[in-house]
């Protein structure tokens, strides 16, 4: 996972010239500790890169709505958004696990500070796609839909995956992680669960070509393996 | 709109101007050349009146064309209900024949000219429906399957048929070992031979799409839709339960007889209601239509629920 040197100055420099009140590379900047208290709006991040990400978030939904609308989501629209809501649930929750190792990788802190708005969108594909399944899928029958939780394992899992991803949701403000301290951290760590389960979901509900569920389910071992050798890393040392 | 019952006899055939009646007209004009139809109108009117009592005909609203031929389960072409129709070049159907071998007395190659010949093709109007709890109508173009085993004359020890679909290297789907190639299905003797089961040859009136199994497939509908097997090259009468493709790949979720069954779900999902996929999607309508309750061997059981009656449904699914 070496990155090249030259590779690594060059994303050191941009962030010096570019983001000049970010104290997450505080050492490194010269302007630093002047600009302190300018940090939540001047930075290039907070300023630049949080609303491109925010927009390109929610492209997917809207491209979805939009085809809907269109009559473009195929014979089956109800299955397309079902499918469409929890792949993207998936993804994200795959990005922000990416970012401990983007951060490592780059020695930079950039990718945990996306990772929150990127964890909510997470949360809001999973809230889109329960929402369709509820509604478009059971129309708000609760004794079926309870019993489809109850009885069908990838229900089961998937519905658990919502659960826990519901906690983290409404903890990831600023009060919250101020309040619950260290144990905030160790709340958020359910995630890895939460994808476990996600990936579960996926796997169970599939006929036939596990392809797809599986690539999702490799890309899932990778990250958590990465996270393991960096805990027995760490208890070495 | 292709409505079929615009071909009733109460409409001259000279103010037929339906697209779908129009490009039926080799169909219609073979099924009158064999003589056993008679005219076109008397054809049309027989059909109509003779089996829509039976089950041949159901007057559900169609499930559009574009539909029928664009959201398909053929692994042999990809796993992506639109890989079918995106890939049906990838199949093909010209030179065709069908080998017949097994526990019969005129086992034997045919071209599927030979295969066809003698058939008078009529229109029968199915529910397709779908173990993944999706369904159709589906106008076939076809004939009784029973009609052409009869000629390969079944001998005794004839219990099942089993039937396999084309391999080929230029078919996608199946450099992808998702399935046990060829694809293979089976039916009991009695199924098979039930005047319900039929070969199809085409659908709204036109020959078979590939993606939907051309040039012919098999069609038994109330069973779940992968017993009807597409592309046939292969018919064998044996004398054992033969084994089928989905039952090789997950025993314990699909079974031999696979009959549509709300009472037994399948081990992951339930098989009490189904999406019926009607006409075009219409915008934001289309997420807002309830799924309708599935019947018993998909509403077919007063035709063939005979052929079930001292066995256990749950146990044999």
């Amino acid at each position: 996972m070496a990155v090249p040197e030259w590779l690594l100055g060059i994303v050191r420099k941009l962030e010096i010239a570019l983001n000049s009140g970010d104290t997450t590379v505080a050492q490194s900047s010269p302007l630093a500790g002047k600009k302190r208290k300018a940090n939540k709006t001047r930075g290039w991040i907070p300023r630049v890169i949080k609303p491109v990400v925010f927009v390109l978030s929610l492209v997917p939904i809207v491209l979805l709505a939009i085809s809907v609308f269109t009559g473009n989501a195929g014979a089956n629209p109800i299955e397309t958004v079902e499918r469409d809501t929890g792949e993207w649930t998936l993804r994200f929750i795959c990005l922000t696990l990416f970012a401990t190792p983007l951060a490592n990788l780059f020695k930079s802190a950039w990718p945990k500070r996306l990772r929150r708005m990127i964890g909510l969108f997470a949360f809001f594909y999973a809230a889109m796609h329960l929402l369709s399944f509820l509604w478009l899928d059971h129309w708000f029958a609760w004794s079926d839909i309870l019993a489809d939780i109850l009885k069908r394992p990838y229900i089961t899992v998937g519905f658990l995956s919502f659960l826990i991803l519901l906690p983290l949701a409404v903890t990831s403000n600023r009060w919250a992680v101020k309040r619950l301290a260290r144990r905030w951290a160790a709340l958020h760590r359910w995630v890895y669960v939460a994808a476990v389960l996600g990936v579960i979901h996926f796997v169970w509900l599939t006929k036939g070509d596990q392809l797809e569920p599986v690539v999702y389910l490799l890309i899932l071992i990778g990250l958590l393996a990465y996270r393991l050798v960096a805990l027995l890393k760490a208890d070495k040392a | 709109m292709y409505n079929p019952e615009k071909k009733s006899a109460l409409i001259p055939s000279s103010e037929i101007t339906d697209e779908a009646v129009f490009r039926q007209r080799r169909t219609l004009i073979k099924a009158s050349m064999t003589g056993a139809a008679g005219a076109l109108l008397g054809y049309s009117a027989g059909v109509t009146a003779n089996t829509s009592a039976t089950g041949f005909r159901t007057s559900e609203e169609l499930t559009s064309k574009k539909t029928v031929t664009t959201y398909n389960n053929f692994y042999e072409l990809g796993t992506d209900k639109g890989d079918p129709a995106r890939y049906a070049d990838r199949l093909v159907t010209d030179p065709w024949s069908v080998e017949i071998d097994g526990e019969c007395n005129k086992p034997g190659k045919l071209t599927l000219e030979d295969v066809l010949k003698p058939h008078d093709i009529e229109e029968r109007i199915y529910r397709l429906r779908c173990v993944e709890a999706w369904s159709m109508v589906i106008p076939w173009n076809g004939f009784s399957l029973g009609d052409l085993l009869k000629r390969f004359e079944p001998n005794g020890n004839a219990k099942y048929v089993a039937f396999e679909t084309i391999v080929d290297e230029r078919l996608p789907g199946q450099r992808v070992p998702v399935l046990e190639w060829p694809y293979r299905e089976g039916l009991r003797m009695d199924e098979a031979m039930h005047p319900l089961t039929m070969i199809a040859t085409g659908v709204y009136g036109e020959d078979m799409p590939n993606q939907n199994g051309a040039p012919l497939r098999l069609v038994v509908p109330w069973k779940y839709g992968f017993k009807s097997i597409k592309s046939i090259v292969r018919i064998s009468f044996t004398e054992k339960q033969p084994p089928t493709s989905w039952n090789m790949s997950a025993p314990h979720e699909y079974g031999f007889y696979s009959n549509v069954n709300p009472e037994v779900s399948h081990p992951r999902w339930s098989q009490a209601k189904e999406r019926r996929l009607a006409g075009e999607s219409k915008g934001i309508s289309s997420l807002f239509t309830p799924k309708v309750d599935t019947a018993f061997l998909n509403g077919y059981a007063d035709q063939v629920a005979s052929l079930y009656t001292d066995m256990d449904l749950k146990k044999h699914f």
